[in-house]
């Protein structure tokens, strides 16, 4: 049992392929793969959209802003 | 691997490119430096985090579709030939993972010939056009310092990184690219296929986004917003500069027999070329490199009367408007065209600065796009006549051929751009509220890192007897 098919190396290299696990599977990786590049940029954006609505409730006086702006 | 001649060559040329990738990423570290530079205090977290994140995403989508992209699309398609099957570049091939150069029983899309090239190739070619890819994408991310949303540039730097660059370079900077056949269309550096498009792009940016609260007086006259530690910028660019070297290299392929090209070279002799597969050599380039950089320096040095910013940034401007013949050149050419493209450059800068109240914090789209625009201009007239590529059949370098494709270089990365930034911007999701902008855009970091100042020096205190 190995999951990328090699038990061991004796084997003449120009007959092996690929060596990572689970060959077979590279569609559904693929698809594995998009959802997450997908899914960061939503949950990213919903993070940024909290934070700048925090953000917008703080330093209602803006003297941290002054400070801030002071300290260049 | 047949012979050992092939396969030391194979495994010399895997490791060339290697090489390169390492080098590059001193490019992404001197983008951070700078920007962290030129932000104000209060925006240092959010502008590093939005240049590194690039970075893994554009990383990723190169890997799902923008390689495959480069070797589908030279025909356009429909200008030169249809769409190009590329298996290997393919994101669910399985040379796009670790692999031997056999083909295993049941192992699909994967052809004997296909795995010879490409099992050692693939992924180091991939990783070097993939660094071309964040370079272009990270362009932009200087510009737009201080108040565009993170998540907005990194919708726009997937776009940019992974797909309109990408295609560009396969219609002009692929051996069988359309504008390389039909236009004679050179671009050795990628003074157009990575500069001009990302300043065009970054034009299309700042025209969306609109400038920082205070760049401009109520009359319209710009004020200065300078760095705030000129120290970092100046390193930022010296770091840019070190990197560039690892990104001209990666230019080049580095050994290779007539016999391989298959085009119309005769003899033995082997050669190293740039990405039209046509003879130069490591030397020329390094020569030409070291010269169009001085060039803009003195020139920067000169208009700028010694400002440390503009002196480094024409320094890149020079190296990226001689970029596009730089294969080609002499190195008094590289260096005048160094000089003057810059000085040129300069003065645009600040004169779209003014007429349309345009504010580019870093000066990218004047060096990247302008620079790159004009360079590719120039080469067109410096090189004309010259043969564009190894193989029977092409145009011939020429003026027209070259500004053509300048200007579509930076259409390509200007429209589609302004289109996505509308978008974004009809959703709420390009630009922060002035709010936050005045309160800087690290507001909530610098709380929580304050809080946490606050809490331990406290505990600490109460420690003490």
């Amino acid at each position: 049992m190995s999951t990328n098919g090699m038990e061991n190396w004796a084997v003449d290299l120009k007959d092996v392929g690929a060596i990572y696990p689970f060959q077979g599977s590279e569609v559904l990786m693929v698809i594995v793969g998009l959802a997450f590049w997908i899914g960061w940029h939503i949950l990213q954006t919903r993070h940024e959209s909290a934070e700048i609505e925090a953000d917008m409730a703080a330093d209602r006086s803006g003297e941290e802003t002054r400070a801030a702006i002071d300290r260049y | 691997m047949e012979g050992n001649l092939n396969a030391l060559t194979t495994i010399f040329t895997e490791f060339y490119y290697w090489v390169t990738i390492v080098m590059m990423f001193l490019i992404h570290v001197g983008f951070c430096t700078y920007e962290v530079g030129v932000s104000r205090r209060r925006n240092h977290l959010k502008t590093l985090m939005k240049n590194a994140m690039a970075i893994p995403l554009v990383t990723v989508t190169f890997y799902f579709f923008g390689w495959w992209i480069y070797f589908g699309f030279p025909n356009g398609p429909g200008i030169a030939g249809g769409l190009v099957t590329a298996p290997f570049a393919e994101a669910w091939n399985p040379l796009m993972g670790t692999h031997l150069s056999g083909v295993n029983p049941g192992e699909t899309g994967v052809t004997p010939a296909d795995a010879a090239l490409w099992h050692r190739l693939n992924g180091v070619f991939w990783g070097a056009f993939l660094l071309f890819s964040i370079t272009t994408a990270s362009i932009i991310s200087g510009s737009i310092i201080e108040r565009a949303r993170s998540g907005a540039f990194w919708i726009v730097a997937v776009l940019i990184g992974s797909v309109l660059w990408i295609l560009d370079a396969s219609w002009g900077w692929h051996p069988q690219g359309w504008m390389v056949k039909l236009w004679g269309y050179h671009d050795a550096y990628a003074s157009g296929v990575v500069h001009a498009i990302a300043g065009g792009a970054a034009l299309a940016f700042l025209i969306v986004l609109g400038p920082r609260i205070g760049k401009f007086k109520a009359d319209g006259t710009p004020r200065d917003i300078p760095p705030h530690n000129v120290w970092l910028v100046t390193i930022g660019l010296f770091l840019i500069y070190t990197g560039f070297w690892g990104f001209y290299a990666a230019c080049n392929i580095p050994l290779i027999s007539p016999a391989t090209i298959a085009g119309q070279i005769t003899g033995e002799t082997w050669t190293a070329t740039n990405i039209y597969l046509a003879p130069t050599t490591l030397s020329a380039i390094t020569f030409n490199f070291l010269m169009s950089l001085s060039g803009g320096m003195m020139a920067g040095y000169l208009v700028s009367k010694g400002d440390p910013f503009w002196t480094f940034s024409m320094g890149l401007c020079g190296v990226i408007s001689a970029s596009a013949g730089n294969d080609l050149y002499h190195p008094i050419q590289a260096l005048l065209i160094g000089a003057i493209v810059p000085t040129i450059c300069y003065k645009l800068h600040y004169f779209v600065e003014r007429r349309f109240k345009i504010d580019d914090a870093v000066g990218a789209v004047a060096v990247h796009g302008y620079g790159g625009f004009l360079g590719v201009v120039v080469a067109g007239f410096m090189l004309w006549g010259q043969p564009s590529s190894p193989y029977e059949g092409f145009a011939h370098i020429n003026p027209l051929g070259n500004f053509a494709g300048a200007v579509l270089m930076f259409v390509l990365g200007f429209v589609p751009t302004f289109v996505a930034c509308k978008i974004l911007n009809s959703m709420n999701l390009l630009r922060v509220p002035a709010k936050v902008e005045l309160e800087g855009v690290d507001f909530a970091l610098n709380h929580a890192f304050e809080a946490s100042v606050r809490e331990v020096g406290t505990a600490e205190k109460a420690m003490m007897k």
